[in-house]
């Protein structure tokens, strides 16, 4: 199922959690709402769920498969909710809280219950947890509640499933476990999926497309790929893994980083604007000697070997903290120690002017 | 104005504390303190019973057959079957008001609920008395309609109302608090209906305190005296609960029934201490386990 | 412009209902009944008010009925915190059944309390015949009014005292024994000054209670006018004889009183939470 929020604009007291929204989901996605706390993505949605109502507005709506469902609320809306901290029902077994959805049923509309009976031991199959069916949530694992909060909001054939930070209360490797099958769940039922969330790492692993979120507002939407490797903004760049930034200026049609001087593709209205160079620290190389490309003169000020790549850090010349990252074989090549002075080259980098991005 | 009967299991392990201070100071201090609840505490507990039975199991049966006894003990219970329902009604609907919901003037009516606390039971009989007894201000309409509410059954459930008012919300309140509000948006969510919400969730996740809160107003409606006293006019197999019975019997120097009667009251007490240490512990699982769903939260 | 919102919206249903029921019952049971007293005060002279609450009895009786209770929540004071102390510290058999002993008081009906203790001071009661041939008497002296009001203030300052010393942090007392403090030096500057908000309610609780106090007092009082006469009995007299006017303005006395600890109670919870949230 398609949605879609209009112009969603949504204020607590003073503050304000969304600034004018809108937002295209397709059917069948697993979207991500990636952002720093307090960037609205668990307002927008909330909203979507139907458990916040957004500030009036003329054009402001949430549309579900172009129906306006602005005005239903939530236990109409067919949208299957897993809070962060679970909110299963304590005084429920496992068994219990993934049949409640389908036994609040309207008569009308309800299975009986040996129907019941057997989705939700189909629902058990699929989380792996059918000898747990008569526990209560306070005998269970953290991993093991949160696979009950997705399976009860599974039960009721939700058109729509939302994650608020689902995996956020959870052990790092409680967490790659369930990041994985989650995605393989949404392989395989192909619900339309939002998850809200603010480690970077999951959003890039799990989702179709991310949406970056900051200060009520969307920064960009894209796939991983795009988000990660072609930012649209400042923010997003900084936002997502680790990068270096230098500070300068456009002068004569060139990017000036103290004594790196790049080129750059930008208009003349910004020259004499400041800039801002965003680079990755797997972008810069490590070199004993001037190697003709633009460099900075640094110094090794700590070598962190103990990880996958290889973390110098550095200052530079100008004064400004470095990080490089680099693979084993390359450093152990480089024969360099805390210390010593250095070249670091750019192999690739984003430069942002003032009001303008290239 | 922290309730003093919530949850007085705190007996935490003394193995440490134990090993701080000198095995003298230790017993001497204990010794004081079960000497003084030895003579304050236990010794009126004993002698009521001593008391009860000093003239024998018959005179005790007696005493408790005997009509106007009887019909004490009926009116008591009735006082506590309307009484307690009402209360627990009021407490579930105040209770839900102020713990799920943020609006103004919560704190004014925290403090309204806990204000027959601070009441003297006299004053209690005595503002009723003022409004419906024969000089009061609805005295001479309720005259012309030939109804009593002074000085007859529906003035000793009146006191009873006050006096027992707060004991259920004052349970419900800071556990429903504790309790959030997250459960009942996921039930929300999926659909359940507003009464669906009530009695599958909310409802059994407070039951235990909810029958601490009953047991406490019930045991306070069947043991009321002073606003009770003023209001019943004391008349013999009609208007007199067991207090008063007892006061009546004991004024009459007959000290064998009046503590034969005080005996069953005693006994409630008992059962109540015994129920409440049940539902403490009860209770004490359940905020274990919110404590530890947080924790996990937060882990 | 915005308007002064009243609640906070809120997708939960039956706030209204639920508000709207217990307002109204609040209002009908408690605020109503008890505006009589006012409103009845309010029709009387002050010329006659202040007769009646000065009369040498009424004086009598609130000196009797708030120093008895003042007396009697400093006892319980000490010793309720002596009674808390034990429980939570120290091991010894029956302490499960010595910890629910602790609320009796509590839960015991105040007539039955009242005829008890009457029984146990009275010169040929159980304790009356020990302090006899000291010429101590407790019944029918203001003695046995004390003694009647530590027994229902019990349970106030153990219950309030209790939590707190459970919930305190042993660590701290042992930071202070490996500084070189003495045991009673880590008593009484890092361990009391802890508990002292808790014992404060506590005592207030206990004032509160044993001010208003009527059914555990009437029998052992005795009743001797100008004597061992409390407060509330002068408003149960005053009622018998259909003094309506004099019966009410003794009680709003009292009643204020009552509010006064209320306030003063509550003010020092808040205090406590204050601080005990930016520990």
């Amino acid at each position: 199922m398609a949605i879609e929020v209009r112009h969603i604009s949504k204020t607590f007291g003073g503050f304000n959690a969304l600034r004018d929204v809108s937002l295209e989901v397709r059917d069948g996605e697993l979207l991500a709402l990636l952002g720093p706390s307090g960037s609205g993505k668990t307002t927008l949605l909330r909203i979507i769920a139907g458990l916040e109502s957004p500030d009036p507005g003329p054009q402001s709506a949430v549309l579900f498969e172009g129906q306006d469902v602005t005005r239903q609320d939530a236990g109409q809306r067919r949208v299957g909710f897993v809070f962060q901290h679970y909110a299963l029902f304590r005084n429920m077994t496992v068994f219990e809280n993934i049949a409640f959805g389908l036994r609040v049923r309207p008569r009308s509309l309800r299975a009986g219950e040996p129907e019941i009976r057997r989705r939700v031991m189909e629902l058990l199959e699929l989380i792996h947890l059918q000898e747990l069916a008569a526990r209560y949530p306070s005998q269970l694992s953290g991993g093991q509640r949160q696979r009950v909060a997705l399976a009860r909001a599974l039960a009721i054939q939700p058109k729509v499933l939302l994650l608020d930070e689902p995996f956020g209360a959870l052990d790092a490797k409680v967490r790659q476990g369930l990041r994985r099958w989650l995605r393989k769940l949404h392989d395989e039922v192909h619900v339309t999926s939002l998850f809200v969330t603010h480690d970077q790492d999951e959003a890039l692993e799990v989702a179709d497309r991310v949406v970056v979120t900051n200060q009520g507002r969307i920064e960009q939407v894209g796939t991983p790929d795009e988000v990660f490797h072609h930012p649209a903004s400042e923010f997003v760049m900084d936002f997502m893994g680790h990068v270096n930034l230098f500070h300068g200026r456009i002068e004569s049609g060139k990017a000036v980083f103290g004594p790196l001087v790049l080129h750059h593709n930008g208009s003349s209205a910004s020259e004499g604007r400041s800039a801002r160079l965003f680079v990755r620290p797997y972008e810069l190389d490590i070199a004993r000697h001037h190697n003709g490309k633009p460099s900075l003169r640094a110094r090794v000020v700590r070598i962190q070997s103990a990880g996958p790549q290889v973390r110098v850090e550095l200052e530079s010349e100008t004064g400004e903290p470095v990080s490089v990252e680099t693979s084993h074989s390359q450093f152990g090549e480089l024969r360099i120690g805390s210390g010593d002075q250095v070249f670091v080259s750019l192999r690739d980098a984003r430069i942002f002017t003032e009001d303008y991005s290239i | 104005m922290a309730h003093p009967a919530i949850l007085g299991n705190q007996l935490s392990e003394p193995a440490r504390d134990s090993r701080r201070d000198p095995a003298a100071l230790r017993w001497s201090l204990t010794l004081a303190a079960l000497a003084f609840l030895a003579l304050f505490v236990a010794l009126p507990l004993l002698v009521v019973f001593s008391q009860a039975l000093q003239k024998g199991l018959a005179v005790y049966w007696a005493a408790i057959r005997e009509p106007d006894a009887l019909a004490a003990i009926r009116l008591t219970l009735l006082a506590a079957a309307i009484a307690v329902p009402l209360n627990l009604v009021f407490g579930l609907a105040a209770a839900w008001a102020i713990a799920k919901f943020q609006f103004r003037g919560k704190n004014v009516l925290i403090t309204l609920i806990d204000l027959p606390f601070a009441v003297s039971p006299v004053i209690a009989g005595l503002i009723f008395v003022l409004m419906f007894g024969a000089q009061g201000w609805l005295g001479p309409w309720l005259g012309r309609r030939d109804l009593q509410i002074i000085f007859a059954v529906p003035g000793i459930v009146l006191a009873t109302v006050f006096v027992t008012f707060p004991f259920v919300a004052r349970e419900l309140i800071p556990l429903m608090q504790a309790q959030g509000t997250e459960e009942e948006q996921a039930a929300l969510v999926l659909g359940a209906g507003a009464w669906q919400l009530f009695r599958r969730i909310t409802l059994p996740n407070v039951k235990w305190s909810l029958l601490y809160g009953a047991i406490l107003c019930t045991a306070r409606a069947m043991g009321e005296f002073g606003a009770v006293s003023v209001v019943s006019g004391h008349i013999r197999g009609q208007t007199n609960t067991m207090p008063l019975h007892v006061e009546i019997l004991y004024n009459e120097y007959n000290f064998a029934a009046a503590f034969a009667v005080a005996s069953l009251l005693a006994l409630l007490a008992l059962v109540t201490l015994a129920v409440k240490r049940i539902l403490e512990w009860r209770i004490g699982q359940d905020r274990r386990d919110i404590a530890a769903l947080a924790e996990a939260g937060e882990a | 412009m915005r308007t002064p919102i009243f609640k906070s919206p809120s997708i939960l249903p039956g706030f209204w209902p639920a508000f709207a029921f217990s307002t109204l019952y609040l209002g009908l049971i408690v605020l109503v009944p008890l505006s009589a007293i006012f409103l009845k005060t309010a029709t009387t002279t002050w010329a006659h008010f202040w007769s009646v609450v000065s009369s040498p009895s009424v004086l009598a009786s609130y000196r009797l009925s708030f120093g008895a209770a003042f007396l009697a929540a400093l006892v319980n004071s000490v010793f309720g915190f002596l009674v808390a102390w034990v429980l939570v510290r120290y091991p010894f058999p029956g302490k499960r059944f010595v910890d629910a002993l602790v609320d009796l008081p509590f839960a015991l009906p105040t007539a039955v309390a009242g005829i008890a203790l009457t029984s146990l001071y009275a010169e040929n009661g159980w304790i009356g015949r020990l302090l006899a041939p000291f010429g101590i008497r407790v019944a029918f002296t203001p003695l046995g009014v004390l003694v009647a009001l530590i027994f229902i203030g019990l349970p106030f300052v153990v219950r309030s005292v209790q939590p707190v010393l459970a919930d305190a942090d042993r660590e701290i007392e042992d930071a202070a024994a490996s500084l070189g403090a003495t045991r009673w030096q880590t008593f009484s500057r890092v361990v009391f000054p802890l508990v002292r908000p808790a014992l404060l309610a506590g005592f207030a609780m206990a004032f509160a209670r044993a001010l208003g106090e009527y059914g555990s007092v009437v029998f052992i009082s005795g009743n001797l006018p100008m004597r061992t006469e409390v407060t509330p009995l002068l408003i149960v007299t005053r009622l018998e004889q259909y003094d309506y006017t004099g019966a009410t303005a003794i009680a709003l006395v009292m009643l204020v009183a009552s509010f006064v600890l209320l306030l003063g109670i509550n003010i020092v919870q808040w205090r406590t939470r204050r601080f005990s949230e930016t520990s």
